[in-house]
């Protein structure tokens, strides 16, 4: 069943008297128990998708649906009741400076009337599962930027929510804390069947988490599908520089452009075979590693290799036919590494 | 020093000068609070933007704060003979002190709520919070450490208004030096008046503080 479906959906800011498209016809079905990533570089409109699936972007044109539910046909009312519905959590944690810790988590509960007793004990029971409950007394300012982020999505969770929106949830955090909280959010999305949609700008959280992605660049949907496809093979240019972290230079970028450059990527069952060391034995001449990585992808280990070929044309050829004869996805690298 | 009748007269001066104070700075609240946090909601970017009510509400307050207090001590004195049915003596006071100070107030309040992160009030509304809960639940409680700086402030300010008022008949303590002090060249009475706004004020200011660091969990 599809939890949240948006069609056609397009929104546009008046900035100063300029009309400045963020979205353009958007269309995206996100399945019951995924966990769905947005992708796309700062300033892609990946915040702006994200805040019209709980309307806090009111499209310009186009329709969400919340659950079966168009959220536009909704009564403010109604609307703010289906927001409750859906958590939400951000890079900046937003939780509320002057409350300690429980009382943040309470406080959806507080805004949906509920005793305070009783949303003291659901508030207690949320810090278990999100394992900070020894801080309960702690105000914000006491806490690190990884136990703020367990405390917001303790709150997010407090209504029972369907969904769970996360907006760069950890774009502010180290790599190690950034790993505890998407380790948390996988374990939620599956205790809990919550559908989960992560908004990111980096590939490493999509592939650890993530089952589908969207890969959005200036407004629009450019590539969709399963993480492991879209890692092995990327199509459009956004998807290939956001898998090459085209940022990250290791090589001096003459030494890169001296030869023809492919990228390969192994899966399981090639990862066994020394598949370079066999290829230099077998035409005698060495290749260059430009860039080597393995990378988690859905839970399969996934390496990717970028190699710098000799020169000459025929016996570039040959090399990446020997290549695909291995089982390895081989594609042509133009832009920068 | 002074015989009994001048330590009572500045006993009574006290208690004039605070009753005027206390009051004034609260029904000054009663009035800006509301006042501050509509300007706050209604402006362009506001939670209920109202271009409208945030121009009548910006006029009104910009108006009322350009006229000097002693200028509009004397314009309000029909209003103020109409709402307590005497011009002057302490309680009269309240009346053009209030006015005075709601407008300043609004814009302390104004000021105080800018300073609320907008991902928290971002946060509450993803949570289906409404405008009036953002206000009650959310606005109001993390500014409190900063809506009660400015009520300290406010209130050091209300003090030297309320001392003005004596050029009128005030009551209270300005009264007590201008009468004194002024008119009959007693420059003891003035000092004393005088050393005893100054306690008063370091009084509210001190317990202000104090209070305000205690209700601040930002820190440590």
């Amino acid at each position: 069943m599809q939890e949240i479906e948006i069609r056609n959906l397009s929104k546009q800011f008046d900035v100063k008297g300029h009309v400045v498209d963020a979205l353009r016809g958007i269309s995206l079905s996100i399945e019951k128990g995924d966990i769905f990533g947005i992708i796309g570089m700062s300033g892609a409109g990946k915040s702006t998708l994200v805040r019209s699936i709980n309307f806090l972007e009111k499209p310009t044109d186009g329709q969400v649906f919340v659950g079966g539910v168009d959220l536009a046909s909704l009564s403010g009312r109604e609307l703010r009741k289906k927001r409750s519905e859906i958590g939400m959590i951000f890079q900046s944690f937003n939780l509320l400076e002057q409350k300690n810790v429980l009382d943040n988590v309470c406080f959806p509960l507080e805004l949906a009337g509920i005793k305070k007793k009783e949303a003291r004990k659901k508030a207690k029971e949320l810090l278990e599962t999100v394992n900070i409950a020894d801080k309960e007394k702690a105000y914000p300012s006491q806490l690190s930027g990884g136990q703020k982020q367990r405390v917001a999505i303790a709150r997010a969770l407090a209504t029972n929510p369907k969904i769970l929106l996360c907006d760069e949830a950890t774009s502010a955090l180290d790599p190690q804390t950034t790993e505890s909280i998407l380790r948390l959010l996988k374990e939620i999305n599956e205790k809990l069947d919550l559908t989960i949609v992560v908004i990111t700008h980096q590939m490493s959280v999509v592939t650890q988490i993530c089952k589908k992605v969207a890969i959005i660049e200036a407004g629009s949907v450019v590539e969709e599908g399963l993480v492991e496809d879209i890692f092995a093979a990327p199509k459009s240019d956004a998807a290939r520089e956001l898998i090459l972290e085209k940022k990250v230079r290791y090589t001096p970028v003459e030494a890169l452009h001296a030869h023809r450059r492919i990228r390969i990527v192994f899966n399981e069952n090639s990862s066994e075979e020394p598949v370079i060391a066999n290829l230099i034995l077998k035409y005698r001449v060495p290749v260059n590693i430009l860039k080597a990585d393995t990378k988690n992808v859905g839970g399969k280990a996934r390496g990717e290799m970028i190699l710098g070929l000799p020169e000459g044309e025929k016996l570039q050829e040959d090399m990446i036919e020997s290549l695909r004869k291995s089982g390895l996805t081989v594609t042509e690298v133009r832009e920068n590494v | 020093m002074f015989d009994a009748k001048v330590t009572e007269m500045i006993l009574v001066g006290i208690r004039d000068t605070l009753y005027m104070t206390v009051f004034s700075a609260f029904f000054g609240y009663v009035v800006g609070l509301p006042f501050g946090i509509l300007l706050f909601i209604t402006r362009k970017d506001g939670l209920r933007p109202n271009r409208i009510i945030y121009a009548v509400g910006d006029f009104i307050c910009n108006i009322i704060r350009s006229v000097p207090f002693l200028i509009l001590l004397i314009l309000l004195i029909p209003f103020t003979r109409a709402v307590v049915g005497k011009s002057y003596g302490s309680t009269a006071t309240i009346v053009p002190l209030v006015i005075c100070a709601a407008p300043y107030i609004a814009r302390v309040v104004e000021s105080s709520l800018n300073e609320v992160d907008p991902g928290v009030i971002e946060m509450a509304k993803s949570m289906g919070a409404s405008t009036r809960q953002i206000i009650f639940k959310v606005l109001l409680v993390e500014a409190r450490v900063s809506l009660f700086t400015g009520a300290t402030i406010t209130t050091g300010i209300l003090l030297g208004y309320s001392a003005m008022s004596g050029t009128v008949g005030g009551g209270g303590l300005g009264d007590i030096a201008v009468r004194y002090g002024y008119y009959r060249w007693q420059t003891d009475i003035m000092i004393i008046t005088v050393a005893l706004l100054i306690v008063i004020f370091q009084i509210i200011q001190n317990v202000g503080t104090r209070f305000s660091i205690h209700l601040d969990h930002r820190k440590r």
